[in-house]
């Protein structure tokens, strides 16, 4: 029997195969949080104004708040918890740390996966290029100055890495 | 032979923050990841309206729907609940969780739904019907005072929530008002500088909303309560008591929590009814804000009018300052709504020496969102108000806005320094701070610049601001929470310590800060030091985090503790080496004796002797683990210099900061890194309250900014980077000199933007700009008032 508000969807997630069962209005970031247990996205202001739910679908920042899980179906996705390695941090998340990008750490993963779209798409980015992708991410501790150090200091990681 | 590796000092050190591994890789557990097996979800029907009174709500459409397991109205709950308590000691309306019979802003609950879901508890919501009698909304505080155009809490004519309360200068203890000094300084005046001025109303947008999950377990008779909230301690006080539960019978835990800035340092309707709810079906119950929630549920902040009039001579010596204070509060006494204008009155002196002051405060009740404690909380209200007036000053009597501060300063010598307003200054030096900043700024550079500019045509202005601020909350006396903290210390049995602070903090670092003070104290390795907080069946006391609190007041509280067990680690090192205890150091993960680096014995050796102690040296008992409260005898009083550089657009009225100099006296720093993003993080806060922030209402009362769409937060595209110094003068209240740094750069930012902007249409004839600095008013300005 089909059921229309239903949907069994196959995606890659953080490099697996995976499926999941969703209805069809139920955000990528509830199906993350339910079916996965992961945490990273999170919601803050629910409408795609804050950039704490973000997460890459096929390698480009989405609001996952925003994002219908049905969406999902086929496509690469990568929250902040697929770029670690084990132990070893992603350059990114080694920059945030090492040039103190953040407090509270609420709004941390959704800069980071910005910050990974826009070095896959400008390796070494200028200033307003860094100012620009980060305009749709809040951070009330404001971490700013700090933040943008820290994607200068991820670009140069990455570039090291390749 | 082993060599013992040299552990370098950490304190004073740029140490990378202990809580960063988990926070970067998004491993970090907030109230929100909390489920637990049977969880029911709350979602809260709320006034659309600011004022009115209820005919009759229709909830059974909502009951019959599928997965809701019940729908509570306002009477329901009244009867599981009585009032939320406030914390501070005026009188005060009753404050029901969920309104009874009448509504007072919007966004005020009028019933709660349980359901298997969010998305089911929110549609039953919609689908409850409440039928209102509207009533006028009471908006502007100054007709408000009036009784204009209602009165919203019948008990409170004239919707004066408290009613004029004077201080300064000749009034006595019991209020008696002498105005003789205040009169004669006037007389004396050669010139008033006099200024309507408003400090706006702001939302403190914790990037993490707020949230509670609350589990009654029928069996046991206790509650555990999970909430996003600043001091889990003061949430199982109120807790316990509103349900009819001792303190021994709740268990408080803040988890993760994602900034706070004051606005979760309340106790909540939503922490009271997800509690009372719970245990009325038994169940674990979870309540999640929505952002749209959170711009009128979660207390808002500022919002106080300042009529202030300074007395001067026209050398630019201040004779006197009369603050008249107008504060709106919103609909209700939250926790602490009445005691924060209260400490703008404390702090109307400023960093002045002004002969004689008269503060007066008056706060209102209106149809809005309740106000409280928001980053700075009341500090920045006084810093505004007094710098504004100085720099009028400055202005009429063609003065360096430096050069007039200076002239007024409360001088080095005296310290300890009691205000007109009975604040007792701890320590201070503000012509240090002013002179460090004028020379990082380099201030006559900045005026040839600023010069060279208008040359072009361009409208840059120059603006500078002292503050004090009161910090290290405080004696008991001046805190109904109690004003110590508390902190615990234990060796392990295998040489590790662990520790308990009540501070509980919600991105500040203490893990780190406290780690690094705690293996200096022991010389051991910070990796071997574990900090626990924000779990009150861990942590044993507490009072928590705020009013820049939690390295002053709970790290001496640690800093004691840990005192304590060194005196009996080294008992017991002293029976091992069979030595002297006063001859023993704790250096590199050793204990031993000094000038005999050789008779040492290492940490764990004699941690793990002291719990298995044969034979047990006399006089002590086994074990390392010892707990200590640190009462500060007073606040502290943290000041600085602020000064910044703006540029307005001609032709859009656009404001952009050019650059900002800050320099912050904190006392001694356990760790300047965090230092600096606690200044940067108070800057930008201070600066958009400037620049973009602004709560506004509309005359019926609804609330207009209820988004980020239309309540804007500073952006990484806002700002230059700042440009931070410091210098260090130790308060004497505590051991460890820290004085507390969170709220400062809140204090002077705000008013050196306003005065850089007041510099840069100073050719308009301007003298004074009410916040918040619109591009639109700035606009008018420039173009004469023609749209």
């Amino acid at each position: 029997m089909s059921d229309a508000t239903r949907r069994t969807i196959a995606f890659t997630l953080n490099g697996r195969r995976v499926t999941a069962d969703v209805k069809t209005h139920e955000t990528i970031l509830e199906v993350l949080q339910r079916d996965f247990g992961l945490f990273g996205a999170r919601e803050s202001c629910g409408q795609g104004l804050c950039g704490c739910c973000t997460l890459l679908v096929d390698g480009t920042a989405v609001s996952g708040c925003l994002y219908l899980a049905a969406f999902a179906a086929g496509a690469e996705l990568v929250t902040v918890e697929g770029l670690a390695r084990g132990d070893e941090l992603h350059p990114i998340q080694r920059a945030f740390v090492e040039k103190s990008g953040f407090q509270c750490g609420f709004c941390t993963p959704g800069f980071i996966l910005m910050t990974a779209e826009l070095l896959s798409r400008h390796p070494r980015p200028t200033n307003e290029e860094i100012r620009h992708y980060l305009s749709g991410n809040l951070c009330r501790c404001a971490a700013y100055p700090d933040i943008i150090e820290a994607v200068k200091r991820a670009a140069e990681l990455q570039a090291d890495r390749t | 032979m082993t060599t013992t590796p040299i552990l370098p000092k950490l304190v004073g050190q740029r140490v990378k923050r202990r809580e960063d591994p988990r926070l970067i890789q998004g491993r970090a557990t907030y109230v929100d990841d909390v489920t637990l097996p049977g969880m029911q979800h709350l979602f809260f029907k709320r006034s659309d309206i600011a004022h009115g009174r209820i005919r009759r709500i229709d909830a059974s459409a909502a009951q019959a729907m599928e997965g809701v397991e019940a729908v509570f109205t306002g009477a329901e709950i009244a009867e599981l609940l009585g009032p939320m308590p406030i914390g501070t000691p005026y009188s005060s309306p009753a404050h029901r969780a969920v309104a009874v019979d009448v509504v007072r802003y919007v966004g005020d609950p009028v019933a709660v739904v349980v359901a298997r879901d969010r998305y089911v508890a929110r549609d039953a919501a919609d689908a409850i019907v409440v039928d209102y009698e509207p009533l006028p909304a009471v908006v502007d505080p100054e007709l408000a005072m009036k009784g204009q155009p209602t009165v919203i809490h019948p008990e409170f004519p004239n919707n004066l929530a408290v009613a004029l309360v004077p201080s300064g200068t000749g009034v006595d203890a019991a209020g008696k008002v002498d105005d003789s000094a205040i009169d004669k300084a006037f007389a004396a005046a050669e010139v008033v500088i006099s200024q309507r001025m408003v400090n706006q109303r702001l939302a403190p947008c914790a990037i993490e909303p707020r949230g509670v999950v609350a589990h009654y377990e029928l069996g046991k008779g206790s509650m555990t309560i999970w909430s996003s909230t600043q001091n889990p301690h003061i949430l199982r006080t109120f807790i316990a008591a509103l349900n009819g539960l001792g303190q021994d019978q709740v268990r408080a835990i803040a988890p993760e929590v994602g900034g706070g800035f004051g606005s979760k340092i309340n106790i909540y309707a939503e922490d009271y009814v997800a509690s009372a709810i719970s245990k009325r079906l038994g169940v674990p119950v979870k309540w999640i804000e929505d952002r749209s929630e959170a711009f009128v549920a979660t207390t808002h902040g500022r919002d106080i009018l300042g009529y202030v009039d300074l007395a001067a001579k026209r050398d630019g010596t201040v004779l006197g300052l009369k603050l008249r204070l107008i504060a709106d509060v919103g609909a209700y006494n939250m926790l602490l709504t009445a005691a924060i204008p209260t400490l703008t009155l404390l702090m109307a002196n400023a960093t002045y020496r002004i002969p004689a002051v008269r503060a007066t405060l008056t706060e209102v009740f209106t149809n809005k969102t309740p106000t409280d404690a928001y980053r700075g909380a009341g500090r920045p209200e006084a810093t505004y108000f007094v710098e504004r007036a100085m720099d009028m000053l400055a202005q009429e009597l063609k003065m360096d806005p430096a050069d007039v501060r200076r002239r007024n300063f409360i001088q080095p010598h005296e310290f300890p320094f009691t205000t007109q307003t009975g604040a007792v200054y701890d320590s201070g030096d503000y012509e240090k701070a002013l002179n460090t900043a004028l020379e990082a700024a380099g201030w006559d550079r900045l005026k040839a610049e600023r010069d060279a500019a208008r040359a072009q045509g361009r409208l840059v202005g120059l603006g500078l601001s002292m503050y004090v601020e009161v910090c290290g909350l405080g004696p008991s006396s001046s805190l109904p929470t109690g004003g110590w903290e508390h902190g615990q210390v234990t060796i392990e049995r295998d040489g590790r310590i662990s520790a308990t602070t009540g501070a509980s903090p919600h991105g500040q670092g203490n893990e780190t800060t406290f780690a690094q003070m705690l293996a200096d104290q022991f010389g051991v390795p910070i990796e071997h030091v574990t900090i626990h907080h924000g779990d009150t069946a861990v942590v044993k006391q507490g009072v928590g985090t705020f009013g820049s609190r939690s390295q002053a007041v709970g790290g001496t509280a640690l800093h004691m503790a840990g005192g304590k067990v060194k005196t009996k680690m080294a008992r017991f090192a002293a029976a091992l080496l069979e030595a002297h205890e006063a001859d023993l150091v704790f250096e590199n993960g050793r204990i031993a004796v000094k000038g005999a680096p050789a008779s040492a014995k290492s940490f764990a050796e004699v941690a793990a002797f002291a719990y298995v102690p044969v034979p047990l040296p006399e006089g002590l008992e086994p074990g390392l683990s010892e707990e200590a409260f640190f009462e500060p005898a007073n606040n502290t009083y943290p000041f600085g210099c602020h000064i910044s550089m703006i540029e307005i657009d001609r032709d859009t009225g656009e404001p952009t900061l050019l650059k900002l100099v800050a320099v912050d006296d904190a006392g001694n720093l356990i760790n300047p890194l965090i230092v600096e993003g606690q200044i940067h993080g108070g800057l930008a806060q201070g600066i958009g309250q400037a620049l973009v922030e602004e709560v506004v209402y509309g005359e019926d009362g609804q609330l207009l900014t209820g988004s980020f769409m239309d309540y804007a937060l500073p952006r990484a595209t806002d700002f230059p980077r700042f440009e931070l110094h410091g210098c260090v003068t130790p308060t004497p209240v505590n051991p460890l000199g820290a004085k507390g740094v969170g709220e400062a750069g809140t204090l002077g930012s705000t008013p050196c933007v306003v005065a850089a902007a007041v510099d840069a249409l100073s050719g308009f004839g301007v003298r004074h700009i009410d916040l918040m600095l619109r591009p639109e008013k700035l606009w008018r300005i420039i173009h004469g008032g023609q749209a």
